[in-house]
């Protein structure tokens, strides 16, 4: 017990120091970068000739290194090169192709514990959007989506280029706020969206919107975009919105829910995909953008290479412990 | 103030994290918080959106009766916390499963049946149905030719009502290698994912909190 406080003082007491006496961001240059990488690999290597030997590293180890491999690329000014996928590539084409007026429905559906992979998605989506003076509609079946898209909207907002076009809530964007209701919300949206949403996020009658005044149900809205962590989410979309009342779809996802939207996009219910982090990294390259996604990418791939060789040395311990339990029995 | 909803964010955050080292009374004081302020968010964000604009606004100024039927079937569904009467929460968990399985129903079998078996079905070498053959490029012959097989063998993966031998087994082994394919692009997603997670709580913990990300 008296180990354990000690570590957790230990921790705080470090956080305390480094709030107060480290005042300016750090970076580290190209050759203390390579010089961590290198004692990274070296330690590896290290626990795998010791896994070999039967010694045998503690969960904490592992923890620490995970820990390790997230945080250091903060400070790196090491770039990754990104390539565009055919799915980002053919969602940031369909954006371009709307025409300047055209009018854009994007539902928030997740919460902040997803921000990280969707939230670098919604600010690019936006930044496109609005550059090219296309009408955005913001709706969430999730609770904490509209907030999350004041987020990202302010933003872009602030970004000079967007900033100098002036644009005004009401017309030429909406935040329609949450609704209960899940997919039965979407459903009723294909009939008539004013029914599903009297007021706006900030309790403006819906006939009080300029952008909401001609706009009825889906026939009347060019193009939708999906951000995605769950139920409800893309399935949902897919299934009512597209495929009841033929609605053009884009959709972010997270990267757990990924794998399940592929067949959507290769029977064409979808327009594009963006999964996960590495998802909102392409299309941060696609448009041109460079943000959070194309960030966390140095991280995201430093961490999975930690990953995979603490699965070796992992399978390694396994088939030499294997190897050794049958000697023993042997003998 | 942002001050202080930055530091009490990260005093939970690091109480979480030093689960990782032991299990410990600031992890369980960081969880308990955690449990009840979503719960708390959960029933003031339901009761609000839920029984006040819809039912009650509903009710009381756009005269919507049909919305009394809910609220009964509502209602009869909280009779189960009471033993002696628990069995009228049936019927409106009967009413839920039945428009439910109807709702569903549909949209799963032209959603993800229909759609999905058509894009199967699909020509393999080319571009579509009535295109010449060879009008597709290697490329999508490829990946068609994956589709197609790859469905095959692992729905014959599934069939035991005849032993895996001979040709019937060795396609049996190819539907495992692919549905073991499948779950290893699960897995690496689902890293990929929680990876994201922890890299969010770090960049709050040294951007957002410390300040020492540029």
């Amino acid at each position: 017990m008296k180990k354990e406080f000690l570590v957790y003082i230990g921790i705080l007491i470090l956080a305390i120091i480094l709030y107060f006496f480290v005042t300016e961001p750090v970076t580290f240059s190209p050759t203390v970068s390579l010089i961590i990488i290198g004692l990274i690999g070296l330690a590896l290597v290290l626990i795998f000739v010791r896994t070999i030997m039967g010694k045998l590293v503690g969960r904490r180890t592992v923890f620490s290194f995970v820990a390790i491999s997230v945080v250091v690329p903060f400070f790196m000014t090491v770039e990754q090169p990104i390539q565009t996928s055919p799915e980002v590539q053919s969602l940031y084409q369909a954006v371009l192709d709307l025409k300047p007026g055209s009018k854009v429905l994007v539902s928030f559906d997740y919460d902040p514990p997803s921000a990280p992979e969707l939230q670098p998605m919604a600010e690019t989506f936006f930044s496109l959007c609005l550059e090219r003076d296309l009408r955005i509609i913001i709706m969430g079946l999730w609770p904490q989506g509209p907030q999350q898209a004041e987020m990202a909207l302010q933003k872009v907002m602030d970004e000079p280029a967007i900033a100098s076009k002036n644009y005004r809530y009401g017309i030429d964007y909406v935040n329609l706020g949450f609704q209960v209701g899940n997919e039965f919300v979407i459903q009723r949206m294909g009939d008539d969206i004013s029914s599903m949403f009297q007021t706006d996020y900030y309790g403006t009658p819906y006939d009080s919107l300029p952008l909401m005044r001609n706009i009825t149900n889906f026939s009347n809205i060019d193009f939708s975009f999906n951000l995605s962590a769950g139920y409800p989410g893309t399935v949902e979309w897919v299934q009512v919105a597209v495929d009841r009342y033929g609605v053009d779809l884009g959709a972010g996802n997270t990267a757990v829910q990924a794998p399940q939207m592929y067949p959507y996009l290769r029977a064409g219910q979808l327009k594009g995909l963006l999964g996960g982090l590495n998802g909102a990294a392409e299309f941060e390259k696609a448009a041109g953008r460079i943000g959070k996604g194309t960030k966390f990418m140095v991280s995201q791939s430093f961490s999975h290479v930690i990953v995979i060789a603490f699965i070796i040395i992992g399978n390694a311990a396994f088939f030499l412990g294997e190897r050794r339990r049958k000697e023993e029995v042997v003998e | 103030m942002d001050a202080i909803g930055l530091w009490i964010g990260a005093f939970l955050t690091l109480g979480i994290m030093s689960f990782l080292y032991k299990d410990n009374p600031w992890y369980k004081l960081s969880e308990s918080i955690f449990v009840g302020v979503s719960a708390g968010y959960w029933f003031i964000t339901l009761f609000w959106d839920s029984i006040y604009s819809k039912f009650y606004i509903g009710v009381s100024q756009e005269g919507d009766n049909y919305l009394y039927v809910g609220a009964i079937l509502g209602l009869m569904m909280l009779m189960r916390l009471i033993p002696k009467v628990g069995w009228i929460s049936r019927w409106p968990l009967a009413f839920i499963v039945g428009a439910i399985s109807g709702f569903y129903l549909i949209n799963y079998f032209s959603s993800n049946i229909m759609r999905q078996v058509a894009n199967t079905v699909m020509p393999l070498f080319s571009t579509d149905y009535g295109q010449s053959l060879f009008s597709a490029s290697v490329g999508t012959i490829i990946d068609n030719i994956l589709v197609a097989g790859g469905t095959f063998a692992g729905l014959v993966y599934f069939f035991f009502s005849k032993e895996h031998k001979g040709a019937f087994g060795a396609t049996a082994k190819v539907g495992i290698w692919v549905i073991m394919v499948t779950f290893g692009a699960t897995f690496g997603y689902t890293v990929m994912s929680r990876m994201s997670l922890l890299i969010g709580r770090m960049d709050f913990i040294f951007g957002d909190w410390l300040g020492l990300i540029k």
